[in-house]
């Protein structure tokens, strides 16, 4: 009986050597996807377990921690005019996870990223409570309520981006209508669940939480304009901005019988570009893509940043000029037409590249990250991320849009005390065009000293105005002004 | 058996000669680690989770001493001879099990949820403490009125009755969380499975032992296997029969596992015929896969055994999932006692799931600790067959070891995800008294055994030829 029972035993023996095996795999192998499991409720319990770090704007913080009586999540995040600052922000909930800054600078917020293990480690040994760090952005308070508060009083959906040309700073980033993170950011089924469901496209066809600034794509109109006039110049197609264009009128688009009308009756015709920018001529632009091409149009569109996602480091959707397209299609495309579509963020960079002398500077909203006790950890250094057009054609185009706003269709952004720069836009949308166009502007200040402190772009859709009054002219230069000044006061 | 006597002494440390060590100091000494472990486990409890030494620590560190100290002064006066290591395991295993049930009152989320469910939340530990005890008590019963275990064999056929009739019970009973596994008597629940896994091992190390050579030897030799008679399936056919219906009505397949499993061991090492092994594994296989077809509650924990994260799965029972996330939280190392987050299991979190809080808060080093001192009860079990002089010995031994190995892997398989779970503890830690009471009764039953099977020999008489023969002595 004894050979039988050795072999008993070697099968007992691996019944456990099977246990051990599946033990490895479980608690070391699959340990860290078990433990960041979206379903592991270790990972909210863990994040809320201690005040969380703060994202802070101008030296105050947007943000706060409530110490709730909660057995599983200890804190709970607050906000500080939440609708505004959530493009920012993004939403920290115990029940619906995090987004945007909130979920990409997690790991300082709880203060668990590897970069504070040493302090942590310190902490741990000197019995001092785990804290998480701050997030240090670049944003300017005066500008974002500056254009938060135009898009309320505008009363449409919207959004302003405005940047720092000379670094990329992100200065505002406004997007309407909004959602206030603090009303969900609990995991009562009574309350946030309800105000989370509230929010959702679904049931508020507004879709209140998409980032319009970041996310959301619309037809640039006339404000691509600048785009196609940076690339006549960088090609040589013209070099001046005051030397009559070949443009004739009307002008029929090649390869078809339809004629690229403008809108009213302009002097478009051999218009100079100044004088075609300030009326927003679409026979001279459209012929000016025509006549340059799908390729050099597609490559200075790439050069401002078009076709690529931006990461600042919350991502924003990429913004779109079609390659393979024909003649009539590119010159559709290069006023802002057919399948062209920007961010707001995306004609922001436009406008601030031309304001920082044609060098395109990479947007970013994280200036710094902090420990708990203020060291800093990270810092982020302004990036050059490409040169879309020369210093002095730069110049050109800046004297181009200065004249757009000084007496062109950008008038009500001026400024007494300051030069400013600018390009109106509406674009149409809609089958035939029936919905109500999209107010677009795009500008930039520059001040006595010659520095330009902000550049800004501002898009209103879907207006309930009376189609007539929808220009960028109209609707968005005021609220591009208003967030300029803001930034040039606060300078001061 | 003869050939236990054949075998070389240095095979099988455990084999009686003349003059063998009873190694009760050891034993001891073993213990005083089986106490101490636990009692500083408490103590990291305690730190953990209100940063001060439990006061109850006294009282417990005193109440597993007591019972150790009691288990062994029992064996050291009637099972002299007895295997060192099976005692100071299962105490140690018990302790710890006491530690991480205590540790789960602590949690306030498993105190809501009873007093949610319940209306009250009551205290686990204590009542396991007691239970320990009680188990002790039938442990040194046995040890003390059981003076052989061949007694046993006199029981048999009862034995087959009263474990039928243990298995049989919970159908007359409501099920409880889907599986019908539990019988409840003037507010004690028992569940009758745990002692049934004993009895039924004296049946069929009874049994067997009658029948082996019929079932050995009168066999026709096919493709390298000797195939069984007809009438001489009947008894494996029975089991077999026996295995399913309790899957069927009683929807519990570790249960069901464990018997026939046990079964087919015993038969294989009665008759040494590998052809029972082979027909053992054909049958359950076709009985589980022919059960799972038609029975949803089976088909419910195939499915979730698979897919445990899928939303129907979640919805249904997050049970596994949280159970896979407390193993992989824990990592290498652990969260460390008391720091864990297993508690969110909810359901059975100190029964049926203890397993998963070992898992997170000792890690993958405590878990396979824990394996080990398993496998060690169980080696040191097959180790008792192997030693034993009397053909029933080696069956039951080895039948009450096979079962233990079975429940372990069945339950630890289960909260891992290895394969699918069924309604059973993991023996010592778990809570549960019919669970440690059958426990400490399996584990007197192989300390008999194997006291039996080291005593020395009785000195053989005195042989007038003696003077003709020198020992030689080193």
């Amino acid at each position: 009986m004894n050979k039988p029972l050795r072999r008993i035993a070697l099968f007992c023996g691996l019944l456990v050597l099977s246990l051990l095996i599946r033990d490895n795999w479980l608690q070391y192998v699959k340990a860290d996807s078990l433990k960041t499991n979206a379903l592991n409720r270790r990972v909210s319990i863990e994040r809320y377990a201690q005040p969380r770090g703060n994202i802070i704007v101008d030296g105050k913080s947007v943000t706060g921690s409530k110490d709730t009586s909660s057995s599983d999540f200890k804190y709970k995040r607050t906000y500080t005019d939440g609708p505004m600052w959530a493009p920012v922000t993004g939403f920290a909930s115990q029940a619906f996870g995090a987004n945007q800054l909130e979920s990409l600078e997690d790991g300082i917020l709880t203060g668990n990223d590897d970069r504070l293990f040493f302090r942590n480690t310190l902490d741990m040994i000197t019995g001092k409570q785990k804290s998480g760090g701050n997030v240090v952005t670049t944003l300017n308070e005066a500008a974002q309520k500056a254009a938060w508060s135009g898009l309320e009083k505008q009363g449409g959906k919207g959004a302003v981006v405005a940047l720092d040309p000379s670094t990329g700073k992100i200065l505002a980033l406004a997007s309407y209508p909004s959602y206030d993170p603090s009303s969900f950011a609990g995991n009562s089924t009574s309350t946030d669940s309800k105000a989370w469901q509230k929010l959702q496209k679904k049931y508020d066809p507004d879709d209140p939480m998409l980032n319009r600034a970041l996310r959301e794509t619309y037809p640039p109109g006339s404000t691509f304009k600048v785009v196609t006039a940076s690339a006549a110049l960088e090609n040589n197609l013209y070099s001046s901005a005051d030397t009559a264009t070949d443009s004739p009128l009307p002008y029929i688009m090649k390869g078809t019988t339809t004629e690229l009308k403008n809108e009213g009756n302009i002097p478009c015709k051999n218009a100079t570009l100044r004088e075609a920018l300030r009326v927003s001529c679409n026979s001279v632009f459209g012929k000016i893509g025509a006549d340059l091409g799908n390729a050099k149009m597609l490559a200075e569109a790439k050069k401002f940043g078009f076709d690529a996602e931006q990461f600042t480091p919350v991502r924003s959707s990429a913004s779109v000029f079609s390659d393979n397209m024909n003649s009539s299609q590119t010159a559709l495309s290069s006023i802002g037409q057919y399948n062209t579509a920007a961010t707001p963020l995306q004609m922001a960079m436009v406008a601030s590249a031309v304001a920082n002398d044609g060098k395109l500077m990479k947007p970013y909203m994280v200036d710094k990250l902090q420990s708990s006790n203020l060291d800093t950890i990270a810092q982020t250094e302004p990036q050059e991320l490409s040169q879309p057009l020369s210093s002095k054609n730069a110049q050109i185009l800046q004297s181009m849009m200065e004249t757009v706003v000084e007496k062109g269709t950008g008038t009500k952004a001026q400024i007494s005390g300051a030069t400013v720069g600018g390009k109106t836009g509406t674009a149409q949308h809609g089958v035939d065009n029936s919905e109500n166009p999209y107010a677009w502007f795009l500008s930039y200040a520059k001040l006595a000293d010659g520095s330009s402190p902000v550049a800004v772009a501002v898009v209103i859709e879907d207006s309930s105005a009376n189609r007539d009054d929808i220009s960028g002219g109209g609707l968005a230069a005021p609220i591009a002004k208003s967030v300029m000044e803001a930034v040039i006061d606060s300078k001061k | 058996m003869s050939s236990s006597t054949n075998t070389p002494a240095h095979h099988t440390s455990t084999i009686g000669s003349i003059g063998a060590p009873s190694r009760r100091n050891t034993e001891l000494a073993l213990l005083l680690f089986a106490v101490v472990i636990p009692v500083f486990a408490y103590a990291n409890v305690g730190l953990a989770i209100d940063g001060t030494v439990p006061s109850g620590l006294l009282g417990y560190g005193l109440g597993l001493g007591l019972l150790a100290g009691v288990g062994h002064l029992v064996v050291r006066k009637f099972a002299r001879y007895a295997d060192p290591l099976l005692l100071p395991l299962a105490t140690l295993l018990n302790g710890l099990g006491l530690v991480v049930i205590w540790r789960l009152d602590q949690s306030p989320r498993l105190q809501q949820r009873a007093k949610s469910l319940f209306g009250a939340f009551s205290p686990d530990a204590p009542k396991q403490l007691l239970y320990s005890a009680l188990g002790i008590a039938f442990f040194a019963v046995i040890i003390v009125f059981l003076k052989d275990h061949r007694i046993l064999q006199r029981y048999t056929y009862i034995s087959m009755v009263v474990s039928l009739v243990l298995l049989v019970a919970p159908v007359f009973f409501p099920a409880v969380n889907g599986a019908k596994i539990w019988i409840s008597i003037g507010g004690f629940t028992i569940q009758p499975g745990e002692f049934a896994k004993i009895i039924i091992a004296i049946f069929f190390s009874g049994y067997l032992m009658v029948k082996r050579d019929a079932l050995a030897l009168a066999s026709r030799r096919f493709m390298g296997l000797y195939l069984p008679r007809g009438r001489d399936l009947g008894p494996i056919l029975t089991v077999w029969a026996m295995s399913l219906l309790i899957l069927i009505f009683e929807t519990d397949l570790g249960t069901s596992m464990l018997f026939f499993g046990m079964f087919v061991v015993v038969l294989y090492v009665a008759t040494e015929r590998t052809s029972w092994i082979v027909f053992g594994l054909l049958m359950s296989g076709a009985g589980a896969v022919g059960v799972a077809s038609f029975e949803p509650h089976v088909q419910e924990r195939v499915n979730a055994w698979l897919n445990p994260f899928s939303p129907k799965v979640m919805a249904q029972s997050d049970q596994i999932a949280q159970s896979l996330m407390s193993f992989g939280s824990g990592g290498t190392l652990g969260t460390g006692l008391g720091q864990g987050n297993s508690d969110l299991i909810g359901f059975a979190a100190n029964s049926d799931f203890i397993f998963a809080t070992f898992g997170e808060e000792l890690g993958l080093a405590g878990v396979m600790a824990i394996l080990l001192l398993y496998g060690l009860i169980v080696e040191r079990g097959v180790r008792t067959a192997l030693a034993a002089r009397d053909p029933f010995g080696k069956l039951l031994a080895v039948g009450l070891s096979s079962a233990f190995a079975i429940q372990v892997f069945v339950v630890a398989g289960g909260v891992m995800g290895l394969i699918p779970l069924s309604g059973m503890t993991m023996p010592f830690v778990a809570y549960g008294g019919s669970s440690v009471i059958a426990n400490w009764a399996l584990i007197g039953i192989l300390i008999r055994i194997s006291d039996t099977a080291r005593r020395p020999a009785p000195a053989p008489a005195a042989n007038p030829d003696a003077e003709m023969t020198q020992v030689v002595r080193p």
